[in-house]
């Protein structure tokens, strides 16, 4: 069993929140008294028949006025996979939040009404997922049951989608016609897809191969902690505890440490006080070295083939979270797994328009939910790898030094 | 599969040792709050395995109701002799002298709201800049939308409309002098994971999360325990049930659930054939409106 995590991308219109309460309840996550609260609210509505977009609903101000704040986070599970579910809101916001919850996603679903086809909106999404670097997406052409389960409807929507996807070189593309409202290719196939000859959605969800999107050749390890027991029988101990953000770690390993630049190997790998001979991602381990050099918090444990870049100045394309303007000039902190230093945004190349790609040279600012390719410089060098070649290491944050507000997410060139 | 394949319980492992690991390396002066219920005895078991040999960088804290169930009281003095770690306990009752607090009337009378004003006071007094604790998301909707680092104010207020967005695995720790930040590191745990992972990793618990004989009342179709901090009427029918707790809270307002479960595959298998969320099953507080746990949070509650 493993942990799959993905984002459904789409608006309430799309029925999203259909979607996502359609899996939750077909796999039985849902429980009677969970329900018997929805019924209550439902029956506000004019419907008679549960209404399961209020499943995702989690916050009062949300219920009262029908919308959705903030990404939620859902989980469910079959026997053969546990499934994290980010459901980033459709309207407010839109850009911040799928690209906080695309961050950490494996897979986007990307939901498309059979009636609209493929619309700004999906371009939108698209975008997006192709920024944040998702290996695995699934286009759910959704509401099949409105336009007669039509395998025309159906086609043109996948020739039109394939444009999109080649032009944003998206990986692992699948298409699934489905009705969340009705169940149709959710769990099960269904009988009026007579046409259509792949799985149902879950089916999908559940067989997806992960285990070749972890990185297993570079191998990165953030220092997190230093453990120094001050006791007179563990005198000399010193353990790096960290995560292996990437790569395989052995005993014996010659390895460097950024930005020092010192060497030295790797004298044992514990987890839980207990010695093993190889460690893997995405595991927490503490490390020890041969050799009594200095390492701390934020410094990375690195095999000396396949190393990091260290630089002082980098290319990010950069998504604006901040409600005050981004300026060229700005100083902030940058956070990159467990290192944070200062950080200056140099200078801002354009401005991208996340519907149509179009890119606006020269801009002032940058403002909310704007994306932005800019130059980055740092206080100290920094140990990174480009995004798109190895996410875990790829990604930063900014720090508004005044209000500690997390304002940027950067994904390095 | 590969040899390098990590399971998903080593998986979940792995990232809650990486979020104390990360309030470790951010913070001056965290604490792990301790309430000794399943959940909590989880984090000190992800604590062991994140920090030793060495000492855990936080003491463990516990808002003592006064309305605990007297094993768990127990287990918790047991297991801290048994790890050697620091244990600070401040007393709701103290609070409510000192500040002259009003407490809840009627049969079920409950401190789980007053626990607030105990919690606010601790960190002030220690100066805690960070707290752990075993809050999951799946347990409750309000608590879906939380972050795993969850920035408070100095009146410990949860502002669900400004949360930091939280990217990738990097949590941002940067607060102002007053705030602190509640971290959640199993967060994306569902209640069959943490009794997965108590199973697979052989974590002992109170004796009552196993079925046993218990003098109950029957309160709209829940389970309480009969004990001194419930006021008896005599109309009341005393019942003996096969009793056990899926969670464990305050004796005023945690129900018991009939179960002859007394192993742990017995009460996963339960927990799997459940029609009943953990919450809605057990907690009388949650029911008391529809966005009870919202406003509890919002006003400083975890």
């Amino acid at each position: 069993m493993d942990i799959l995590r993905f984002i459904t991308a789409g608006s309430v219109d799309d029925g999203k929140s259909t979607l996502i309460g359609r899996l939750l309840y077909d796999s039985k996550s849902i429980l009677i008294d969970q329900l018997l609260a929805i019924e209550k609210q439902s029956k506000n509505k004019e419907e008679g028949e549960i209404d399961l977009a209020l499943l995702t609903d989690g916050l009062r101000a949300e219920r009262e006025q029908g919308i959705t704040i903030d990404v939620a986070y859902k989980y469910f599970s079959t026997p053969k996979r546990k499934f994290i579910i980010a459901d980033a809101p459709g309207h407010i916001q839109y850009t911040r939040n799928m690209v906080t919850g695309a961050s950490n996603s494996e897979m986007a679903i990307i939901l498309v009404d059979a009636r609209n086809g493929v619309v700004e909106q999906t371009r939108r999404h698209s975008i997006i997922t192709s920024l944040l670097n998702i290996p695995h997406v699934v286009v759910a052409i959704n509401k099949m049951d409105l336009v007669d389960y039509s395998e025309d409807v159906y086609n043109n929507i996948v020739i039109d989608f394939e444009e999109v996807a080649k032009s944003l070189a998206l990986k692992d593309v699948k298409y699934i016609p489905i009705s969340a409202l009705n169940g149709d290719n959710i769990v099960e196939r269904s009988e009026n897809f007579s046409w259509y000859e792949g799985e149902s959605l879950l089916h999908h969800l559940e067989n997806i191969e992960l285990e070749s999107d972890i990185n297993l050749t570079d191998a990165r390890f953030s220092v997190q902690y230093v453990i120094r027991p001050q006791v007179t029988e563990l005198h000399d101990y010193r353990g790096y505890a960290g995560k292996i953000i990437s790569g395989i770690y052995r005993k014996g390993d010659k390895i460097i440490v950024q930005p020092s630049g010192l060497e030295s190997s790797i004298k044992a790998i514990e987890i839980g006080g207990k010695e093993i001979n190889e460690a893997f991602a995405p595991q927490s381990v503490v490390l020890h070295l041969e050799d009594d050099i200095d390492v701390s918090r934020g410094d990375m444990i690195v095999h000396r083939d396949h190393p990091p870049a260290i630089e002082q100045e980098f290319d990010v394309l950069l998504c604006w979270m901040g409600n005050k303007p981004l300026v060229a000039g700005n100083k902030y902190f940058l956070q990159i797994n467990s290192k944070v230093v200062r950080s200056v945004v140099k200078e801002i190349d354009y401005k991208l328009n996340v519907n149509t790609l179009q890119k606006e040279y020269a801009p002032k600012k940058a403002e909310l939910n704007d994306i932005i390719k800019a130059t980055i410089k740092t206080a100290s060098p920094v140990a990174f790898d480009s995004y798109k070649k190895l996410r875990e290491n790829g990604g930063a944050i900014l720090i508004d030094e005044t209000s500690c507000v997390t304002v940027g997410a950067c994904m390095i060139q | 599969m590969s040899k390098y394949h990590l399971d998903y319980l080593g998986q979940l492992e792995s990232e809650a040792i990486h979020i104390m690991r990360e309030v470790a390396g951010q913070f001056e002066r965290p604490a792990l709050l301790f309430s000794g219920g399943k959940d909590s005895i989880t984090l000190v078991h992800l604590a062991l395995k994140a920090f030793r040999p060495g000492k855990f960088p936080f003491p463990l804290v516990h808002i003592d109701t006064g309305h605990n169930f007297p094993e768990a009281l127990n287990f918790r003095d047991d297991l801290v002799k048994k790890i050697g770690e620091k244990l600070i306990v401040r007393k709701v009752e103290d609070t409510i002298k000192e500040k002259n607090l009003t407490e809840q009337q009627g049969k079920f009378a409950s401190r789980n709201a007053l626990q607030t004003y105990t919690l606010l006071d601790i960190i002030e007094e220690f100066k805690f800049d960070a707290l752990i604790g075993g809050a999951r998301r799946d347990e409750e909707k309000a608590r879906a939308k939380e972050r795993i680092f969850s920035v408070r104010d100095e009146f410990g207020q949860w502002n669900p409309k400004l949360q930091r967005p939280e990217l990738w695995n990097t949590y941002n720790g940067k607060i102002h002098k007053g705030e602190n930040v509640r971290a959640f590191p199993i967060s994306n745990w569902t209640e069959l994971d943490v009794w997965n992972y108590i199973r697979s990793e052989k974590i002992e618990l109170p004796s009552i999360y196993f079925s046993h004989e218990r003098e109950v009342l029957e309160h709209e179709g829940q389970l309480v325990a009969v004990s001194e901090y419930i006021k008896l009427a005599e109309s009341d029918i005393i019942l003996k049930r096969k009793v056990r707790y899926r969670t464990v809270g305050d004796m005023t307002c945690t129900a018991a659930v009939e179960s002859n479960a007394t192993g742990i595959d017995e009460i996963i298998n339960e927990i799997i054939a459940t029609k009943t969320s953990e919450r809605g099953e057990t907690r009388i507080d949650d029911k008391v409106s529809e966005a009870a746990m919202e406003d509890r949070k919002k006003s400083g509650y975890f």
